[in-house]
């Protein structure tokens, strides 16, 4: 009730633009994305890791998040785009930015084609799809042994110094920045995306799919944008990783990279962006840390986490936590 | 073998043998209707008699099993749904069919964007289209929603979220609009306040609306079809479906018992 006469003063167009403007804590939040080279310098290659991984988490919320289109085979354009730059830089051209141009024009491609099969189709069905293509897309990857070097991984990747200058080290000093600039780049965009009247759209499709024609919109054309960016920074994701290990295994278009992706963004909070982030934290953390004390059974406290978070916060962490804010400044 | 028109009025949208069926149920038999411009046509009959099916056929939600569909002079048969939007036939739900998660201001702004084919933008705010927010907050207030546009739909009460329905048809734009039971589930007392802005819309608007509330109908409609059975039963003006035996009979009597 509070934010309603709030924001009454407000003219409508004010309020639009209040939607976007950003807040305080999204300002900590990327600070603190910067802590890791003062604080944890031996953990560097981690947290690339985890840039990279909240990227992909991030694509997977444009579709999942704010279209409601559910993916389980979203590795699928990781790999491609792992695969893509890996290729690049062991046949010759070693350029970081031009091959993460080319891998996400690659995975882009094959996700608008992908789309237009997407577009037509909703929950169980889709489920279904997504979880065919992404189990091809692997058996494929394996079987062109000749190509991708098949469950070996694919060796002789050999990166250029980034612009020239910086050499992809041992420590991961340049891997973090690498990362951590290509996520934060892409961030800008998702974020102008989801404010915008395509972002819109796409939460109208999840919130009403039925009354979408019926306001005469094109809802199929949507979805096949989104999801064709969506592939794309996929894609993107996978090359910094492909670049920054300077390796691509088979794991990066497996159906449990697919998986592990969706327990991210569900535990963080699909819809809000940072959801996946946040969740891409906890889990690689969790990940190193429960692995650790028992390296076979790590997965056990995920599951354990997962149940319990979709059981207290249906939301994800990031949703409860706004939830408890919004009460907190609402008293 | 066309239907009496009852003025000289072009055509704004009108069926020819239109015929449905799901299985050996017939919903739809052979309907003929012709809206003028700037009508005003309520649509009445017994339950399961085929009124919300006969919406669903002209919008494009039900794909007929015989006969024509026209919007002026154009036959839209083949067009699906979101076209005959953008040709200017907008309709509501009897049921209440918004976008639960955003508000009235936020689902508004999305109808006119798609209208102005702005919607799949992506590069620049939905905050810097102040024309399309301008034309949605307009048609907001004039459906006195402007004082709670910024409260999610779930939230709204129910007699806002009924009026909600009509302004995204509007958002449209249209030339033809169908309103499908816009009062249903609206307190008795409140149901006229819906009416109001539904009378209130332009004249150049043609419109049919199902209603059950007679009191209404008589009120609001210049002419009357009534359907039975999935066909057209009899149509004429308020007094003269008000004095036929026939109708009275399958229906009205009918209505005042239940």
């Amino acid at each position: 009730m509070s934010t309603a006469t709030h924001s009454s003063a407000m003219t409508p167009q004010g309020y639009l633009q209040a939607q976007s403007r950003w807040h305080p804590l999204e300002i900590a939040f990327w600070l603190a994305t910067l802590l890791p080279f003062v604080l944890f310098p031996d953990y560097l290659s981690l947290a690339s890791q985890i840039a990279i991984t909240a990227l992909f988490a991030l694509s997977l919320d444009i579709i999942l998040g704010y279209a409601g289109i559910v993916s389980l085979g979203h590795a699928a354009f990781f790999g491609i785009g792992a695969y893509s730059a890996g290729l690049l830089a062991k046949h010759g051209w070693g350029e970081p930015l031009t091959g993460l141009v080319f891998a996400a024009a690659i995975a882009g491609l094959v996700g608008l084609a992908i789309s237009f099969v997407i577009a037509r189709f909703r929950h169980f069905t889709l489920i279904m799809i997504t979880l065919g293509l992404g189990l091809l897309a692997f058996e494929a990857a394996n079987r062109a042994h000749w190509l991708t070097g098949g469950s070996d991984g694919l060796q002789g990747v050999s990166m250029w110094p980034v612009l020239g200058l910086f050499k992809f080290d041992l420590y991961g000093y340049t891997a973090y920045t690498y990362s951590l600039a290509v996520l934060f780049l892409v961030f800008l965009g998702a974020r102008r995306l989801i404010n915008s009247p395509l972002g819109l759209a796409l939460r109208g499709i999840r919130e009403n799919w039925v009354r979408m024609p019926a306001i005469g919109a094109d809802s199929q054309a949507h979805i096949r944008k989104a999801y064709t960016i969506a592939a794309a920074i996929a894609g993107l994701a996978g090359a910094v990783l492909a670049q920054t290990t300077e390796s691509v295994s088979l794991e990066s278009i497996s159906f449990q990279r697919s998986a592990d992706v969706l327990v991210m963004l569900v535990l963080g909070g699909a819809g809000r962006l940072y959801g996946g982030l946040i969740g891409a934290i906890i889990f690689m953390v969790a990940r190193d840390q429960f692995s650790g004390i028992a390296p076979q059974y790590w997965y056990f406290w995920i599951g354990v986490l997962l149940v319990a978070v979709v059981m207290v916060l249906p939301n994800g962490i990031l949703g409860g936590l706004s939830h408890f804010y919004a009460r907190w400044r609402g008293k | 073998m066309s239907p009496p028109t009852q003025s000289k009025a072009p055509i704004a949208l009108g069926t020819r043998g239109l015929s449905k069926s799901f299985g050996s149920l017939a919903v739809a038999r052979d309907i003929a209707i012709n809206l003028p411009v700037g009508a005003r046509y309520a649509l009445i009959g017994p339950n399961g008699a085929g009124k919300t099916t006969l919406i669903n056929l002209m919008t494009g939600m039900l794909a007929p099993n015989a006969g024509q569909i026209f919007l002026a002079a154009d036959d839209i048969t083949a067009l699906g749904p979101q076209e005959r939007v953008r040709r200017g036939l907008a309709r509501t739900f009897q049921i209440n069919t918004l976008f639960a998660g955003l508000n009235a201001l936020e689902a508004v702004t999305l109808a006119v964007a798609e209208r102005r084919g702005q919607a799949g933008r992506f590069w620049r705010g939905v905050g810097s289209h102040s024309e399309t927010i301008d034309e949605a907050y307009d048609i907001l207030r004039k459906l006195k929603l402007g004082d709670s546009c910024y409260q999610v739909t779930r939230e709204l009460p129910y007699g806002r979220q009924r009026l909600l329905e009509i302004a995204l048809a509007l958002a449209t734009r249209p030339k033809v609009l169908l309103l499908d039971e816009p009062a249903a589930g609206v307190p008795p007392e409140e149901s006229g306040e819906v009416f109001e802005a539904v009378a209130g819309l332009s004249d150049d608007l043609t419109l049919l609306f199902i209603e059950h509330d007679m009191h209404v109908v008589f009120r609001f409609a210049s002419h009357i079809i009534v359907l039975v059975g999935g066909a057209i039963f009899t149509e004429g003006t308020p007094a003269e479906i008000a004095a036929d035996p026939g109708v009275r009979e399958v229906y009205l009597g009918k209505r005042k018992h239940g």
